[in-house]
């Protein structure tokens, strides 16, 4: 039982970090200096949740690891983020597909787990769940605007959406961790997430006239720490200087 | 028609010699217009280049401490830049031009943003050099003669010294840690301290817009009053964390001030002409940026006609 908390708890820590270290990625080079802000913000906004769930995770596993220590001391295949964010950032419409998508899905993920069961993930989802719902409000505006703005803006991203909706089925596909924790009224209901997250996807698509992609090949894996080739190398960034100097303190 | 002109010159200096703000809507003479545009534009300019050699360093942030707070303070750049064009616009240019200007190489922006960042320390440097010389300056700014400008160093100085503080404090663990990390704070401070100590500009008897600037109060202090301050404040600095300043004629007065080496002006000007270590390279970061945005600007603009 401790383990699956520690394991969904540091799920959900490891979304927050590699999103967001893909965003830092783009620290500028936004399309103009308010968008980079912007785009750094949220970067900010998910680092802080990273931070806070990897604290929650490491007191959970009691083990004497630090928050710092599962950012950065832990190989590829124990990274158990969704794949979806490891995704590279491509064009600006790439940035803010992958946003929409990820945005949709926490907005719900934490307004469940806001009544959580457990008091620490649901306290952390009531405090990440305010950013979320201006990141929400802020990439569905970019959907629309692009969507509708110039014939270039919409192909740019229905083409992002079509690169990117392989990776969206992943998000629903529940293991033993999220049913056992789900018994318990801990975990998120995932079944329930995908019907929410379903309805605004179509909703804010359609205000954008952007189409829905037909679903192909379903990405799937990363809770069981398989990745697509980017994060081994966003890993080997990240991670170079507490690994090249172990005894160091930064 | 003529006397018309000296007599509101007259009353500018007036306003001027009497501490009284110039605001958008007032009276100017042609020159104090264009000198503020170039003045303001180029310090605009230098913050929003300066997000690239800190931004180097994003990806590699050694904690989740250090991201965030490399991170946070890039931003606080980026918005710097925001309120300095917006201070910049209120004399008539919009920022599409001061991009174009910066683009065609028609506008500068500190030369010490084309050196490189090589290791973690020189985020340390930046913060606690860099920044440090920038917040001397900005400081005696506060005062400066045009409304808008003053306003926004008043904004932006709260921000530096926190940054001049984190520069430190990275500085101070580094020069206090391991022995790779002592060599990379050495290393840092080798490399940035020159450039920082340029950042001031030019001797004041060398400096072509110096004294007319003095004049209206644009600016408040000259050159190498301002560079002697820096240097006075940051020796001791580095004395206390067990760095070596790198200037083998270092000399403490008895008035406890210091006599450093002589500058290599060579280099500065060379920098300024666009022959520095990553002049080139800073310029097409902008450009290609800028570039790559060209649709997503267009689709907003499309999109708020509809």
């Amino acid at each position: 039982m401790k383990n699956k908390l520690f394991k969904y708890t540091l799920r959900l820590g490891d979304n927050a970090l590699i999103l967001g270290h893909r965003l830092s990625e783009n620290c500028s080079k936004g399309p103009y200096l308010e968008e980079d802000i912007s785009i750094t913000n949220t970067a900010l906004d998910l680092l802080g949740q990273a931070e806070a769930f990897y604290k929650y995770a490491a007191q959970v596993e009691d083990a004497g690891r630090t928050e710092d220590d599962l950012a950065y001391k832990r190989p590829e295949n124990e990274f158990y983020n969704l794949q979806l964010t490891e995704q590279p950032n491509g064009n600006f419409a790439h940035i803010q597909v992958r946003q929409f998508f990820i945005d949709a899905f926490n907005y719900y993920l934490f307004s469940q787990l806001k009544e959580s069961k457990d008091p620490t993930l649901a306290a952390i989802a009531a405090k990440s769940l305010k950013e979320v719902t201006y990141h929400l409000r802020r990439s569905s505006e970019w959907m629309i605007r692009l969507g509708k703005g110039t014939p270039e803006s919409n192909q740019k991203t229905q083409q992002a959406l079509e690169d990117l909706w392989q990776f969206t089925h992943e998000m629903f596909v529940a293991d033993e961790v999220d049913e056992t924790l789900l018994k318990e009224g801990i975990a998120a209901d995932l079944h329930k997430l995908k019907e929410h997250w379903d309805a605004k996807v179509n909703e804010i698509l359609e205000q954008a006239n952007l189409q829905r992609p037909e679903d192909g090949y379903h990405a799937t894996g990363s809770k069981k720490g398989y990745h697509t080739e980017y994060l081994g190398y966003i890993l080997a960034e990240m991670q170079y200087l507490p690994r090249a100097y172990p005894d160091a303190k930064w | 028609m003529k006397k018309n002109t000296e007599q509101l010159e007259l009353e500018f200096q007036e306003k001027i010699d009497n501490e009284i703000k110039i605001e958008p809507k007032d009276w100017m003479p042609d020159a104090y217009r264009k000198n503020l545009i170039r003045q303001i534009s180029q310090h605009a300019h230098s913050e929003v280049i300066g997000m690239q050699p800190e931004g180097n360093w994003i990806t590699r942030a050694p904690s989740l401490r250090a991201k965030k707070i490399l991170l946070a303070k890039i931003q606080d750049e980026g918005g710097h830049g925001l309120y300095l064009y917006s201070a910049a616009e209120t004399l008539g240019v919009s920022r599409d031009t001061f991009l174009q200007w910066l683009h065609q190489g028609k506008a500068k922006y500190s030369s010490i943003f084309n050196y490189p960042t090589l290791n973690w320390a020189d985020m340390g440097a930046i913060g606690w050099l860099v920044d440090g010389a920038a917040i001397v300056n900005q400081v005696s700014l506060q005062k400066t003669s045009y409304g808008p400008y003053s306003r926004a160093m008043v904004r932006i100085c709260k921000e530096e010294s926190f940054h001049q503080r984190q520069g430190y404090e990275i500085m101070t663990k580094m020069a206090r840690g391991t022995k790779e990390q002592k060599q990379m704070a050495q290393d840092a401070l080798n490399r940035f301290w020159w450039p920082a100590l340029m950042m001031f500009g030019p001797h004041d008897s060398d400096s072509a817009h110096s004294s007319q600037s003095l004049k209206w109060k644009i600016k408040r202090e000259s050159n190498d009053t301002l560079r002697q301050r820096f240097i006075d404040k940051t020796v001791p600095q580095a004395e206390l964390i067990g760095l070596t300043v790198p200037d083998p004629d270092l000399e403490l007065q008895p008035n406890g001030s210091y006599k450093t080496g002589e500058i290599n002006w060579d280099e500065f000007w060379n920098v300024v002409k666009g022959n520095g270590p990553c002049n080139k390279q800073r310029l097409a970061h902008h450009k290609k940026a800028h570039d790559e945005g060209r649709w997503v600007r267009e689709a907003c603009l499309a999109f708020a006609e509809h």
